[in-house]
């Protein structure tokens, strides 16, 4: 569908001069980022930085305030509502909530997106989710409605969906959190099984330094705005950056700022003891 | 300057949330080619829209019927003009209160609860997660409630005024001895098909089209938290009923003003 089809030199997702705010808040500041095909490329950062955001603005559904995301060679934000349909046919994205669809049982919900577009007959529909119900270790699970489901489940029952039509590419936001051990070592192994065996390209959104690290091809570190460090995973692991270093290795210390903007706590504390909450405890 | 400043930003806000609200519809409108293809999603939705709410709809028609009969009863019978009871009784439910009062009940019971379903659709993501599927959220989950709201509404309304009818020939005709034929002769002598029945059709269609409307926009639109669903759910019963009143004004004056 793309103008070069599968042009292996050309990053599947390239990201230019991304400007993106809440408010006055810049979320983005002028961010560039290359995700190259077939391989995984891990976006890390603290918590609030707008991982999710950026790939909310790769899947189109928020629009950046000036920059550019390509994917497959087609301007995401220029795209009429047909054609980014048709794009998003080939993303599978995992949500950070799973955001399964609540009144159908875990079967259908794997079973939705071959129901929507394709025309496949019930036999083969059944066989496929059922082998990506067993790839996340939920085969058993399908009968559960997702309510009943804990959210470390819900999250991999989401996965099983976000695989089901065999995307180009797959957005995991934060895939590890909520999953004991033995599920978090299943999708270590799991998440680079995918990208090898179809040349998956995979964006991984995570906090979870060592796991992601280890999986990763490619790293950026996002904080404030901007891309503090990007390039293979080794380099970026092993970079002496002082930002970079604070990120891998958990620092509180560094840099990288721990809390969201704020004035000095003392200014803050004396403040709202002059003048106290005219509402304090009316809400709830 | 400030107060001028507050009303002047109310102001943009509202005709903001007007815009959005006829590009949702428009949007809505769309999806109906899709649905055609699967009526089985408007099943399901008339059934949770329509079928659900038909026993309240059939409790409350009875109730209004048998207040008619004793009212009329007691006003006509001062004129010696019982045997009118059924025209009176039959007239007041399909202009008036058949359309009117399935609208209110509508809205409490099936607007409100399309209003919650869809905030709690946005809140939880199941609303993006469709759009990352590449399935549009506002043809698929939208469409065929509205579509469901907006058929449901005339049917029930005609089940609510025939209901009433039949409540007030209990009260009128078996409690307080009105003639039978009279109620029922006068009935079909004087309702009329164009005058009474096809206006207070239209009604419950304007009423449906609008309380389905509203309720889903609310949904759609709201602020996806705890607060925000139910802040959009008790907007949802207090527009469409304010919207039922004012319009059933304009509809009766353009209907019935020559
Ligand atoms: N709907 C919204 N309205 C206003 N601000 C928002 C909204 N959603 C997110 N934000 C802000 O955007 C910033 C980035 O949010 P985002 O969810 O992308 O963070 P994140 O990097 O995914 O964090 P986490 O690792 O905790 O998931 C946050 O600081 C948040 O305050
Ligand atoms: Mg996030």
């Amino acid at each position: 569908m793309s103008p070069q089809p599968d042009d292996s030199n050309e990053p599947l997702v390239k990201i230019r001069g991304l400007r993106f705010y809440r408010g006055e808040r810049a979320i983005f500041d002028g961010v560039d980022i290359d995700i190259p095909r077939g391989l995984i490329t891990a976006i890390m950062g603290p918590s609030g930085t707008g991982k999710t955001t950026l790939l909310k603005l790769i899947g189109g559904q928020l629009r950046p305030d000036a920059g550019t995301v390509h994917v497959d060679g087609q301007d995401v934000h220029k795209l009429n509502n047909k054609d980014l349909y048709r794009l998003r046919m080939r993303m599978g994205m995992l949500f950070q909530s799973g955001a399964l669809l609540t009144d159908i049982s875990v079967f259908e919900n794997v079973a939705y997106p071959l129901r929507e577009h394709t025309r496949l007959p019930e036999s083969i529909i059944r066989k496929l989710v059922l082998m990506k119900l067993e790839a996340v270790g939920l085969r058993g699970a399908r009968d559960l409605m997702p309510s009943e489901l804990s959210g470390g489940m819900a999250r991999r029952a989401a996965l099983a969906r976000a695989i089901v039509l065999d995307p180009k590419m797959i957005m995991y936001d934060e895939p590890f959190t909520g999953q004991d051990p033995i599920s978090m070592g299943v999708l270590v192994q799991l998440i680079p099984r995918l990208s090898k065996a179809s040349r998956l390209t995979s964006i991984v959104v995570s906090h979870d330094v060592a796991e992601t690290a280890g999986i990763a091809d490619i790293i950026y570190v996002i904080s404030n705005g901007k891309v503090i460090a990007g390039g293979p995973s080794e380099q970026v692991a092993n970079s002496d950056s002082p930002w970079v270093r604070q990120f891998m290795d958990g620092l509180a210390d560094g840099p990288v700022p721990f809390h969201f903007p704020a004035p000095p706590l003392e200014a803050d504390i004396l403040e709202n003891a002059t003048q106290p909450p005219a509402d304090a405890g009316a809400t709830l | 300057m400030e107060p001028l400043a507050r009303l002047g930003r109310i102001g943009i806000a509202s005709l903001e949330r007007l815009g959005r609200g006829h590009l949702l519809l428009l949007h809505i409108f769309s999806g109906i080619t899709d649905l055609i293809t699967r009526p089985r999603l408007l099943v399901a939705q008339l059934h949770s829209v329509g079928v659900l709410s038909m026993l309240i709809i059939t409790v409350s028609g009875l109730f209004v019927g048998m207040v008619l009969g004793l009212q009329g009863f007691y006003i006509l019978s001062q004129f010696g003009a019982e045997e009118t009871l059924g025209v009176m009784v039959a007239a007041s439910l399909v202009r008036e209160l058949g359309p009117v009062v399935t609208a209110l009940l509508f809205a409490g019971r099936a607007g409100s609860a399309l209003t919650a379903e869809i905030g709690l659709m946005k809140a939880t993501e199941q609303l993006s997660g469709l759009e990352m599927m590449a399935v549009d959220p506002i043809k698929r989950i939208l469409t065929p409630r509205f579509m469901a709201g907006l058929l449901s509404m005339p049917l029930l309304a005609a089940m609510f005024s025939a209901i009433g009818v039949i409540g007030g020939h209990f009260v009128g005709v078996g409690l307080l001895g009105v003639d039978e034929g009279a109620y029922w002769s006068q009935m079909q002598a004087k309702i009329d098909l164009h005058e009474d029945i096809y206006n207070g059709v239209i009604k419950s269609i304007v009423f449906g089209f609008v309380c389905t409307w509203i309720a889903l926009f609310q949904g759609h639109d709201c602020v996806p938290t705890s607060e925000g669903v139910s802040r959009a759910t008790t907007r949802t019963v207090v527009h469409s009923a304010l919207a039922i009143l004012c319009l059933d004004f304009v509809l009766t004056a353009l209907m019935f003003g020559e």
